[in-house]
């Protein structure tokens, strides 16, 4: 009788062993989502950064014209941001607007970067101090959002975009039209 | 070039590791002495070669060496050098290399200078040590390696991050990792006594300097950390029960049981499997902790960066060792001859009981720290909050200070009740005076107790030296005292902040007077400033005490773009605790909202915490001394 309780504690870390395995393998936090998903996307209106003139800067109002677009903030000097390109370029094929906010960046650093790892994007605006980005709830570069017709946020995307995350994301997109 | 020596020490180092534990269990097995005699120079070899990996890769951050992708994602040229240095480990992977950098120390310390237990318990605590680092090498080497190139090299690192530059969060995870990796040794030396069965008196005096060291450093990085959340995020709250707060504050609660009990199995020679159990789950607790907040299961917010492969390393690695160690112990303990025996009325009970409260609470933080993810597993998201844990660990603390204040009144092995009676007396009276004192003055009931039993506990802490004399006093004994009157001084600071703490807000006009607590406060003036990135309006406060005049000027700071607002409280600490104010917004008619708080006694719970910090390496100092004399 008394031998069975020595086993006790190995059978409370066995517990303890399937709670945390249970929540690793399950959904990671890639599908953390904003506070701000469902709310309209805050004020802002960035200069443009990219010495390409068809360009432009970036500004809130731009996302209520009635086609959902997505939202990528990244930056020259993200090497996350560097993995991510070629699912960006994937996505911009698929016909996904894409505009970008690139953070605390400077304009020769960017249109290298773009010259080297493609360029997806329709406009880019510029966020030196990195405003607009805490004003959206994002804490890290790159992070994405899906943004509806009339501005709303529908989807946040954490950290790169990997390749399993393109058809959900592109999903998200369709979502975001109806 | 620097990268890749290092990469190649790191190798030649989990080499060595696996050496170690090689020889142990051979050495053991077939009883080969010359084998067992290798194991300490290998161990010193071990840690002199991760120790120039660790070297190394302080050398491409000091060098921003932009070809590394550690410094290239973590370090920028312009950098204080300073902050360079503290960049190598404030990252995952060099975080991880310093883990094991302290790991291996730690073993060639006690290669080096452990003397108490039999040659065989030594060799199997040598074997554990070294099976624990080659599990953490294998993690770093395949899973987090710190060396990895970047190609192209990056033009410039992107870690230039003002808020992150401080030095109190620059030493703050070192003092930590000394903390959890010290209770290393406490579990190999556990691992080792349960493969000889050598669970003994001596096995406890060999255990217990490592226990003290590691809680002294533990208690540290926990005060200063309390600290920091409180100053830094500026809600006035001094402990908010945060996952990562939690994991550190799991190991302190066993490694403080741990530390209770090996001076009783070393004392008596009586607590065996218990003593033998807790140094298990106090390495197993930084373990967890470790798990929880670099896997990224519960602190979802800041770790996108991870990758779910290290949880899974992680993972597993708890199951060898947490599960090993356990099944070990299931299978060994019987065998262990049980200890000495004792009276009900002894200082051994009381330690019992401290030890049976102390996991009480362990069990309840870590349940509420892992309730989440229980129901998570039932589709449902919720999250535990401060209530929870203020509710249901406040009280249990209380008996437990209780217990405290009488543990070290009473003598080992037997003891008289009524002489115990007499003994707590005073420091009961002190109590009941606290009590009466306050009783009618409308404070809550647990911060009425927590005063009441945090005079008790003040006086009954100094009782031991009552009638002694003061300089043939074991150095160890001031430390128990010094580091029970610390916990009197933080529990009376916790209990004083939640009774007393008076908060106002109010409009007031330039010039228009309001009082808080003992102060006078008067609005001087509001005038514009600006900063870099923002601009403020920040107010002139006069504090008036008496004669004594404190200027505070809080802000509230507006960021052009995007538009946001934050406020920039003022903080004013005086001997008896510390005003808090904190500007609005301006009303209609012209008046400026105020919020000021008084906070007494607040600056207590953190010179408690330093208290308790020095009885522990005064008590260290005492015992090691000894142990040489």
């Amino acid at each position: 009788m008394k031998r069975i309780w020595l086993w006790a504690p190995l059978g409370l870390f066995v517990a303890l062993f399937a709670v945390m395995a249970a929540n690793l393998s399950g959904k990671g936090p890639s599908r953390h989502q904003s506070g701000l998903v469902g709310k309209p996307l805050p004020q802002f209106s960035l200069a443009a950064i990219s010495p390409d003139p068809r360009q432009p800067g970036l500004g809130s109002a731009s996302f209520r014209q009635g086609k959902p677009r997505l939202l990528n903030i990244f930056a020259s000097w993200c090497i996350p941001c560097i993995a991510e390109a070629p699912q960006l370029m994937q996505l911009a094929r698929a016909g996904v607007q894409i505009d970008a906010i690139a953070l605390r960046d400077r304009p020769q650093d960017v249109a290298r970067f773009l010259a080297q790892h493609g360029n997806p994007f329709r406009r880019i605006g510029s966020d030196p101090a990195g405003q607009v980005q805490l004003a959206l709830g994002s804490s890290g570069v790159p992070e994405s959002f899906v943004i509806d017709g009339r501005g709303v946020i529908r989807a946040h995307h954490l950290g790169d975009i990997r390749e399993e995350d393109v058809p959900e994301l592109i999903n998200e997109i369709r979502k975001a039209a109806r | 070039m620097i990268a890749e020596a290092g990469l190649g020490l790191l190798w030649l180092a989990a080499a060595l590791s696996l050496l170690q534990l090689t020889l142990g269990v051979i050495g053991l097995r077939h009883a080969r002495d010359d084998f067992v005699r290798a194991m300490p120079t290998v161990a010193v070899l071990q840690a002199l070669l991760v120790g120039l990996a660790f070297l190394c890769l302080i050398a491409v951050f000091m060098l921003s060496d932009m070809s590394v992708k550690l410094v290239a994602s973590h370090s920028h040229s312009d950098k204080p050098w300073l902050y360079k240095l503290a960049g190598s480990w404030g990252n995952h992977e060099g975080s991880m290399l310093l883990w094991v950098t302290i790991l291996a120390a730690a073993g060639a310390a006690v290669a080096l200078f452990e003397d108490k237990v039999s040659a065989p318990t030594k060799a199997a605590t040598l074997a554990a040590q070294a099976a624990i680092g080659a599990g953490f090498y294998a993690f770093l080497l395949f899973a987090s390696s710190p060396f990895e190139r970047l190609n192209p090299a990056a033009a410039e690192g992107q870690g230039l991050n003002p808020v992150l530059q401080d030095p109190g969060l620059a030493f703050h995870p070192p003092t930590l990792y000394i903390g959890y990796v010290g209770l290393s040794v406490a579990f190999s030396f556990a691992v080792g006594a349960l493969i000889t069965r050598e669970v003994n008196a001596s096995f406890a005096r060999a255990m217990r300097p490592w226990v003290l060291g590691a809680w002294v450093f533990l208690t540290l990085g926990i005060t200063a950390g309390s600290y920091w959340a409180y100053y830094e995020l500026g809600w006035g709250g001094w402990w908010f029960w945060d996952p990562v707060e939690n994991a550190s504050l799991m190991p302190w609660l066993a490694a403080t049981a741990l530390l209770h009990s090996v001076t009783v199995l070393a004392t008596r020679d009586a607590l065996r499997a218990w003593t033998v159990m807790l140094g298990v789950v106090a390495f197993s607790m930084s373990m967890v902790g470790t798990f929880l907040v670099r896997s990224g299961v519960l602190t979802s917010v800041h770790s996108f960066a991870v990758d779910p492969t290290r949880g899974a390393f992680i993972l597993a690695l708890l199951a060898l060792y947490i599960g090993g160690a356990l099944t070990l112990f299931a299978l060994r303990v019987g065998a262990v001859r049980e200890g000495a025996q004792f009276e009900p009325v002894s200082r051994e009970t009381a330690l019992v009981i401290n030890n049976l409260l102390l996991s009480m609470i362990l069990a309840l933080v870590l349940f509420g720290t892992l309730y989440p993810l229980i129901m998570a597993g039932f589709g449902k998201q919720v999250s535990v909050g401060a209530p929870y844990f203020d509710k249901v660990v406040g009280p249990v603390a209380l008996v437990l200070a209780a217990f405290m204040a009488a543990g070290p009144l009473v003598r080992w092995r037997r003891d008289a009740a009524k002489a115990v009676v007499r003994r707590v007396a005073i420091p009961l009276a002190v109590a009941a005076l606290v009590l009466g004192g306050f009783a009618l003055s409308g404070i809550g009931v647990l911060p009425l107790f927590g005063l009441a039993l945090a005079g008790g506990l003040a006086a009954a802490s100094i009782a031991p030296l009552w009638n002694r004399n003061l300089r043939r006093t074991p150095l160890f004994t001031w430390g128990m005292v010094v580091a029970h009157l610390g916990a009197a001084v933080s529990l009376a600071g916790m209990a004083a902040d939640s009774a007393f703490m008076k908060e106002r807000l109010i409009a007031l006009p330039v010039g228009g007077v309001t009082s808080v607590g003992p102060f006078a406060v008067t609005l001087t003036g509001i005038a514009p400033t600006v900063g870099q990135n923002w601009s403020a309006l920040e107010a002139s406060l006069s504090a008036r005490r008496g004669a004594a005049e404190t200027r505070m000027t809080p802000q509230a700071r507006v960021y052009p773009a995007p538009y946001t607002e934050t406020s920039e409280a003022a903080l004013a600490t005086q001997w008896d605790g510390q005003l808090y104010a904190a500007l609005g917004k301006q009303n209609p008619d012209g008046r400026w909202q105020i919020r000021l708080w008084w906070k007494p006694l607040v600056t207590l719970i953190w010179i408690g915490g330093i208290m308790i910090a020095l009885g522990g390496a005064l008590a260290l100092i005492g015992r090691v001394r000894r142990a040489r004399a």
